[in-house]
């Protein structure tokens, strides 16, 4: 599904190197977790996968079923079925998060060579996976993520993610500024989306997050590599022994 | 009196000597003698005075209209399309009678200045030039005083009910060189309501005013839409006098515009009243030099009146605008809430925003803001975008049309601000590069 191979990045405006050859390889149907302690590049290269501006590629690869992503616009990702859940969804006052969502969905459909969804059908899906993720109607008519809670913005990421139906969702810390039950929400709103053909990478500090979401494969990122791979007893392993002994293992 | 620098009295000279007064002029003679002599003591403005330092007066000044070819519209429905109004059609600023409905409205008294202005006696004597007249201090007008002395035409529209449908005045330009001089009054009773639209370029360089009296708790709703020509040259002013419990909004929308002033003058008379002036201007410089003002001057002189002046511009290639605003409160005018945001948006290096927000307020009880803003598109919010899949036009245009939100949030009507979105997004579409 999605396979990253020798990553090299940099930041565009200094000569600062993030990412120092990331490999990793999420299979369809797979969820990955990394994690890693702060600074060790999981959010950059979650955001150099969906093309935000501000780093430079400097060497490697990056290929969603087999199509170089690191060429193309963000929006072709994105068609492409590339998803970035944010960990700090963005508010867009003036833009209604209904009309937000149809375009998005449309847009893509569009990119594919599908045919647009009509206003009714949408109305009614957008309904029934809004209900799923317990989030109201008034919150579907309000501005983008406007006067939204953490929870409330976190779960719009996820009615977002269901509507659109990518085909590899990355998501960004996800778990961060969610209390106990809204984590719970969310979680099983992912679940709802595991399939045999969607890969996920789960980007998490806490191993929290993974008691909900269960991943397959977890990874530790340090220092722009991924130091260490293994089965969730990883994650356990970290929240134990924190990551001192990994990042001193791999020194 | 002073006399005028040399420059002035020139200028105003000039202006005059194309201009001539009508031969019937009936109830408004002294209303237009009195103009007159107001504009040859003080004169027209000149690119130094302070109040026209943002935007040249030379073409609104010429003795020869600058040359604006009419635009072609066709391309989309006509503005208000679809709102069920009666229309009042001026081709140049000349009443076209076949193209316009009969003037009878339940609840409304409508008539035109051309053809009642020979009789001695009419409602609008009382108002017509006074409004104007007063909106004359602090800060000289000339063209207003111009337009008074020198309109040859005009809607007079006395609201004695609640007019049961808008009245829409549609102006339709078709010379390249015509240079109309429109004077609109609005008279709205003690309780009594009425919705003017007003839709187009009345010319290839135009000036009207618009007078509105409204009465103790009654309403007036003023929407405007200035046509797609881009040479046009405009100067309007919107004068408002609001009694007690009175309600007036008036907001403007224009897209193009080689020069717009926009000025509105509104004064608190009453308690507990409520005015919102507001308005969205786009332009692209690219095939047009685009120029926009909008100078609002609001009065409070009552009690606990709210004011709202929410103004935004989006500009590209080099467009150019302008915001003057005023709130000036009083000496006893307690409990006022006034409220002024003006900004900019800048799609990129070339293009400017000037602004000049001020307060002036001598009550110890009131509560005033201002804001001006200049930006540019957030990125964020388009990467956000365009994460979802949303192509870089799209969101584009989705940004900008979610920054002149606000502005269209203050037209009472839904289906009148849906027509004006509707004709932004054809405008968005049209200039896509």
């Amino acid at each position: 599904m999605l396979e990253i191979k020798n990553l090299h990045c940099k930041l565009e405006e200094e000569d600062k190197a993030i990412l120092k050859g990331v490999d990793l390889t999420v299979e369809a149907g797979k969820v990955h977790a990394i994690m890693g302690p702060n600074g060790s590049g999981k959010s950059t290269l979650s955001y150099v996968l969906s093309g935000r501006d501000g780093y430079e590629v400097t060497d490697g690869s990056a290929t969603l079923l087999g199509e170089d992503i690191l060429g193309m616009e963000v929006e072709e990702r994105a068609a492409a079925g590339m998803f970035l859940a944010f960990q700090y969804p963005v508010e867009i006052p003036g833009v209604g998060n209904m009309t937000f969502m149809r375009t998005a969905v449309n847009a893509q459909r569009k990119a594919r060579g599908q045919e647009e969804m009509s206003s009714a059908d949408f109305l009614k899906e957008v309904r029934a996976k809004a209900k799923d993720l317990q989030i109201d109607a008034d919150m579907l008519k309000r501005p983008v993520n406007v006067g939204f809670s953490g929870g409330e913005k976190k779960r719009n990421e996820i009615l977002q993610m269901a509507m659109l139906e990518p085909k590899m969702c990355i998501m960004d810390e996800t778990d961060s500024g969610l209390d106990v039950d809204a984590m719970k929400l969310v979680a099983d709103g992912v679940n709802a989306l595991r399939s045999p053909d969607r890969g996920f990478l789960v980007i998490t500090h806490y191993q929290r997050l993974l008691d909900h979401i269960k991943p397959d494969v977890v990874h530790i990122m340090y220092d722009g590599r991924i130091v260490k791979t293994g089965g969730p007893e990883l994650a356990l392993e970290v929240e134990k022994n924190g990551y001192a002994d990994i990042m001193k293992e791999s020194a | 009196m002073m006399a005028l620098p040399q420059v002035k009295q020139d200028a105003t000279d000039a202006r005059l000597s194309t201009l001539s007064l009508p031969v019937q002029d009936g109830w408004t003679r002294s209303a237009r003698a009195d103009a007159l002599s107001r504009l040859t003591a003080r004169g027209l403005p000149a690119a130094r005075d302070e109040y026209w330092r943002f935007t040249r007066p030379t073409d609104l000044n010429a003795t020869e209209v600058p040359g604006a070819a009419p635009m072609d519209e066709s391309d989309e429905a006509p503005i208000f399309d679809g709102i069920d109004a009666l229309t009042l059609v001026f081709r140049d600023g000349v009443f076209d009678a076949d193209a316009s409905d009969d003037l009878r409205l339940e609840g409304v008294e409508i008539s035109r200045l051309a053809s009642v202005q020979g009789a001695d006696i009419h409602w609008a004597k009382d108002l017509y030039g006074t409004l104007e007249a007063k909106g004359q201090d602090p800060v000289w007008r000339p063209f207003a005083a111009l337009n008074t002395a020198f309109a040859a035409d005009g809607v007079l529209i006395h609201a004695t009910g609640t007019g049961t449908r808008p009245i829409c005045i549609r102006y339709v330009h078709e010379k390249s060189d015509s240079d109309p001089i429109l004077h609109h009054v609005v008279k709205v009773d003690e309780g009594a309501a009425v919705t003017l639209l007003e839709a187009g370029a009345p010319g290839a360089r135009f000036n009207t005013v618009l007078e509105a009296d409204v009465a103790d708790t009654g309403t007036f709703h003023h929407v405007r839409a200035q046509g797609r020509n881009r040479e046009r040259r405009a100067n309007t002013h919107t004068f408002g006098r609001l009694g007690r419990e009175s309600v007036l909004k008036s907001f403007t929308l224009s897209l193009n515009g080689a020069l717009t002033r926009n000025e509105h003058i509104v004064e608190f008379t009453g308690d507990n009243a409520v005015a919102h002036v507001a308005g969205a201007a786009i332009g692209d410089g690219r095939i047009a030099p685009f120029h926009h003002d909008d100078t609002v001057f609001v009065t409070h002189d009552a009690v606990n009146c709210e004011s709202r002046q929410v103004f935004k511009k989006v500009l590209k290639n080099g467009a150019v605008g302008v915001f003057q605003g005023k709130i000036l409160v009083k000496p006893g005018a307690q409990k006022t809430d006034g409220y002024q945001i003006s900004q900019a948006l800048l799609l990129d290096d070339d293009s400017q925003f000037l602004a000049k927000p001020e307060l002036e307020i001598y009550a110890d009880d009131v509560a005033c803001s201002h804001g001006s803003t200049t930006g540019s598109i957030d990125e964020d919010m388009l990467f956000y975008l365009k994460a979802r899949g949303v192509p870089h036009r799209r969101a584009m245009d989705l940004l900008v049309l979610a920054f002149l939100a606000e502005s269209l949030h203050e037209i009472e009507s839904d289906d009148i601000a849906e027509s004006l979105r509707t004709r932004l997004e054809n405008w968005l579409d049209r200039h896509a590069d």
